[in-house]
């Protein structure tokens, strides 16, 4: 059933910039259409192009936000996470609790 | 006279007349129009699901630039549940990159938050180690479920063997004091989590064991908003309205027994909810269209008045979704465009 749902009407997720519009709902309460313009105008793509995976992949890769495929020496988990806060401006749990685990001021 | 292959909502297949299908979709928005006193769907809507419910097609979908976010309700388990025994952060792993998941969510298999309780600080560790390899958005979820704090699971007097009794008022002294139970527990629970680094908390199927099991939710959701102002919780109902098993139980001077999802959305705002999940439950007796058509009359008005992001909740025996472990792919995508493209929400 996730597979059914994610084909006919969801981002994708990783694939392209579904989880950075989740995480402007989820950080800011906001509506979906105004976290895809927020998200998008972050990205400097359009709403459409926000769900497109080979657009999304580029963008991904060169701002280190994180892969589907992971690459040698790119950004992956917590560290996409910790560009994602800033390309965002938001605050990201996680991030913040890592911060102060291994004691660096963020 | 041509027929269109359809389902029931036990997802038995069936098939229907034009006019049958149109009448079941007319069938279904008056039954939800009646029975959540809100408007029926317009015609153009009910010509919109027609031409949906009677494609041949297998899958369908949204129209580029429509996509919506998704969320989970214990991807992990779902995992175990079908025989893989993966571990839970493997299991967030496949959501993440095999399953185009948006969001994810840890939970333990004892799905509840009672249980979750004495064992906190082994499901901190995994919480922690998941959040330093996956990228998408981590919730912890766990259900309140306050029949767990019932005899003989729990410390309560049981009220469902107090009312036959006649005992109504110490029935309901039980209830009371689930809730405080469980509030206790759900914010001990969230707030290690949380202080974890979880991205979010999820309280899944509130609402469960009624009225009480919603207050609790409400209650908790309070006191952790004001402990962490910054924390995001999803909220995700069991039924289309509130059980009213205590009867006389309120939250803000709305009583809740009878509320409805565009009632139950208003209140989880008060009390900080960041995402609300309403439900719409599936009668099997009817066919998929009359239940889809009927689920999307009681989210249209759902979504009108959230001020909060909604994501209606659309698994397994809701939103439309067929009764069944493992519903039709023509079942589901034809309901998850139909809900997506009339009703005014933020996800799924």
């Amino acid at each position: 059933m996730a597979c059914t749902h994610a084909i006919a009407s969801g981002m994708g997720g990783m694939r392209t910039a579904g989880d950075l519009v989740a995480r402007l709902e989820m950080t800011e309460g906001m509506k979906i259409n105004e976290a895809k313009k927020y998200v998008a105008g972050k990205l400097g793509v359009s709403v459409t192009e926000l769900a497109d995976p080979v657009v999304m992949t580029e963008i991904r890769e060169d701002l280190g936000i994180g892969l589907i495929s992971p690459l040698p020496n790119k950004a992956g988990g917590i560290e996409a996470k910790f560009r994602i806060a800033e390309l965002l401006g938001i605050e990201i749990n996680c991030v913040k609790c890592f911060g102060e685990r291994v004691g660096t001021r963020l | 006279m041509e027929r269109t292959l359809s389902r029931l909502g036990d997802g038995s297949v069936i098939q229907l007349t034009e006019s049958e299908l149109r009448c079941d979709l007319e069938e279904g928005t008056k039954d939800a129009a009646t029975a959540g006193k809100v408007d029926p769907l317009t015609e153009d809507e009910l010509d919109h699901l027609f031409d949906i419910y009677s494609s041949p097609v297998r899958v369908t979908g949204v129209e580029p630039g429509r996509e919506i976010v998704l969320s989970y309700d214990s991807p992990t388990l779902k995992v175990r549940r079908v025989g893989i025994d993966s571990g839970r952060i493997h299991a967030l792993q496949m959501y993440e990159k095999l399953l185009g998941a948006d969001t994810q969510e840890l939970s333990h298999v004892d799905y509840s938050f009672k249980p979750v309780k004495p064992i906190v600080t082994y499901e901190q560790p995994i919480l922690e180690q998941a959040l330093l390899v996956t990228t998408i958005p981590l919730f912890y979820g766990a259900m309140p479920n306050l029949g767990t704090y019932t005899r003989p699971d729990g410390p309560v007097a049981n009220p469902a063997e107090l009312l036959p009794m006649g005992k109504i008022r110490e029935a309901r002294a039980s209830h009371e004091e689930t809730v405080e139970h469980a509030i206790k527990d759900m914010v001990f629970v969230a707030s290690a989590l949380y202080e974890s680094g979880a991205d979010g908390i999820n309280f899944d199927t509130t609402g469960a064991a009624g009225d009480p099991d919603f207050l609790a939710a409400l209650r908790a959701c309070e006191i952790l908003k004001q402990k962490y102002p910054q924390m995001c919780i999803e909220l995700g109902m069991a039924g289309e309205f509130v059980l009213g098993m205590h009867g006389e139980l309120a939250y803000d001077g709305m009583r809740l027994a009878g509320l409805y999802p565009h009632e139950q959305v208003k209140l989880a705002a008060k009390a900080g909810v960041t995402i609300f999940g309403p439900v719409v439950n599936t009668n099997t007796s009817k066919s998929c269209p009359w239940n889809i058509s009927r689920a999307i009359t009681l989210m249209k008005a759902c979504g009108e008045v959230s001020e909060i992001p909604i994501h209606v909740n659309m698994g397994m025996g809701v939103g439309g979704i067929p009764v069944t472990d493992h519903p039709q792919i023509d079942a589901v995508s034809k309901a998850s465009r139909a809900m997506v493209e009339l009703v005014r929400l933020d996800g799924l």
